[in-house]
């Protein structure tokens, strides 16, 4: 048996300067109740927590090396991957991001279909970390209620991108393809039956005295304390404040929609949890409102640049199959430049740094992802509350490791 | 931002390189290294810039100052966002932490300090924290390459 010692990954702050008594305890990075690889080391007096060292990097797959080394169009089954639960709203600001780089103003069709899309992504990602939160606590039937919609959400989106999760279904000035048949009468058909199970998990969950024990005045925190760590998002909501920049900055078809932006009142996991349970409500009512403005056309721009010419074409003319091979083999040509683009995503502002300098493929991509941030705002979430505590306040901030480690 | 706004920050925050310009709508701004943190804190105090949204470099290895370390802020009053670009040499990339400013920068700086091997000046906790202890070099710089594995575990023979 080899006996050699294997080095350990992390090198904790904690340790020195340790109170008298206390106990240090490693959580994570695999541990059955933070459904994410993130490591919690911390220092515990009896059950309150003194303080902890949040580390993260273990799902780090050098996501932003590999775009380097990659065309524009590559880049989108990468992206899919960062934040899995909401992967189309990747695809959206990724190819946002490219399309101002480019100077490409997508169809209106597009335009409306990527924001209904992001907003069904976001009902998908609140309703997945909402029901992972209450399960946690013991919640069993809110989470089949609600992982039971969600499941009817991925097959309706698999209808049209033609998978559950991982969709890859944004292209650089436009889509992969058009709606099916009979799609949007599906998604009614599918918002009906969320509103019941939501209703069903509100009278279970809202006002039931364990639940409010454990998520009021738990995982405080404040506006100033969430604006200096970075926060944004549901996080940066519950703590009172309407920052949102689908209101604030308008992207997208956004400006066009009537929608609030729910808030918190004292920054806890209820409030968190309220939030996302009405921002979902605040999503279904700008899907119905989409879907009624949808207008007709094509999803594509009319760009060589970067959309792929009609494959009858490239089997029949020269000139649209030399357009594929090089689109295919050297990329669409970005011109020169910088951006920064961000859109709202279901945890924060998702926002991507891209530099070009001229070629196929990207001189550097750079995600700012939501989770991240917060993994840097979490000890101080978690410290001086419980802990049994730190799973609900894990689960409130929702960490999603794919877009947080890279 | 209005673009009276813009003015004024054209007006009274000129750094050493020149007024500020605007790019695909956000306020670009190139600094010296030494003027990293009094423009910062200009930013947050006057122009109300209340979030540090991100910190990254951008490798040019032909250049003599090969990193261009990249701030984003964002001001919530205003909704604008704003890049700070700073220039550092591979001899001495150090530039001045933001920690004193935003809390947010502890955690960025280390993701920058792993990726890039800058030092942050006054951030006294640069562990690594997407890496792991021990990784060795800084994996974004363009002269890594990309194919280099650093296993902890070594490879079993056979």
């Amino acid at each position: 048996m080899d006996t050699t010692t294997i080095a350990n990954p992390i090198r904790t702050s904690l340790g020195r300067n340790a109170a008298e008594g206390s106990v240090i305890v490693n959580i994570g990075p695999s541990h059955p109740a933070t459904h994410g690889t993130v490591q919690i080391v911390a220092e515990l007096d009896g059950e309150k927590v003194l303080r902890t060292d949040v580390h993260c990097g273990y799902l780090h797959r050098g996501f932003e090396k590999e775009c380097e080394d990659h065309t524009w169009h590559n880049l989108i089954p990468y992206v899919d991957r960062l934040n899995y639960v909401s992967p189309l709203i990747n695809d959206f600001v990724y190819c946002d991001a490219v399309e101002q780089l480019m100077g490409i103003e997508i169809t209106p069709r597009c335009r409306y279909l990527r924001t209904l899309l992001s907003e069904y992504s976001r009902v998908v990602d609140h309703l997945t970390c909402v029901a992972a939160a209450l399960m946690e606590m013991g919640a069993m039937t809110a989470f089949l209620y609600l992982v039971m919609v969600r499941d009817y959400m991925y097959e309706h989106i698999a209808a049209l991108t033609g998978a559950r999760v991982t969709h890859s279904y944004g292209r650089i000035g436009g889509l992969a393809r058009d709606l099916p048949e009979g799609w949007l009468v599906r998604l009614e058909e599918i918002l009906v039956q969320y509103e019941e199970f939501v209703g069903r998990v509100h009278a279970l969950v809202d006002r039931n005295r364990i639940f409010i024990d454990r998520l009021r005045g738990v995982g405080t925190i404040t506006t100033a304390e969430a604006l200096s760590l970075g926060c944004t998002g549901p996080l940066l909501r519950s703590t009172g404040v309407p920052i949102d920049l689908r209101k604030d900055t308008p992207y997208l078809a956004y400006a066009e929609l009537d929608f609030d932006v729910p808030v918190g009142i004292q920054g806890d996991n209820y409030d968190r949890y309220y939030i996302r349970m009405r921002e979902m409500d605040e999503s279904v009512y700008m899907m119905r409102q989409l879907a009624q403005m949808l207008p007709e056309g094509p999803i594509n721009v009319d760009d060589r640049r970067c959309t792929f010419p009609e494959k009858t074409l490239v089997y029949s003319q020269i000139e649209s199959l030399i357009n594929h091979f090089k689109l295919v083999m050297e990329g669409p040509v970005v011109p020169r430049g910088e951006v920064y683009c961000a859109h709202e995503a279901p945890n924060g502002e998702l926002g991507f740094y891209l530099v070009s300098t001229g070629g196929g493929t990207p001189h550097k991509v750079h995600v700012r992802s939501p989770s991240f941030v917060h993994m840097g705002a979490a000890s101080r979430m978690l410290d001086g509350g419980q802990l049994a505590d730190i799973v609900p306040t894990f689960g409130s901030i929702n960490m999603i490791g794919g877009e947080c480690d890279r | 931002m209005a673009s009276d706004d813009l003015g004024t920050l054209q007006r009274e925050l000129v750094p050493a390189a020149g007024p500020a310009t605007v790019s695909h709508g956000t306020i670009v701004l190139v600094l010296a290294a030494a003027e990293l943190v009094t423009t910062a804190r200009r930013l947050r105090d006057e122009f109300g810039f209340d979030l540090l949204l991100d910190v990254t470099a951008v490798d040019w290895p032909a250049d003599e100052l090969r990193f261009e370390v990249v701030h984003h802020l964002y001001s919530t009053r205003h909704r604008v966002r704003v890049r700070l670009k700073t220039r550092v040499g591979a001899g001495n990339p150090v530039v001045d932490s933001l920690c004193a400013l935003y809390g947010s920068a502890a955690y960025m700086e280390r993701e920058c300090h792993d990726m890039y091997g800058i030092v942050f000046r006054g951030n006294r906790d640069l562990r690594p924290i997407l890496l792991y202890e021990g990784f060795e070099g800084h994996p974004l710089r363009k002269d890594y390459p990309k194919l280099r594995e650093q296993p902890l575990v070594a490879y079993r023979e056979g």
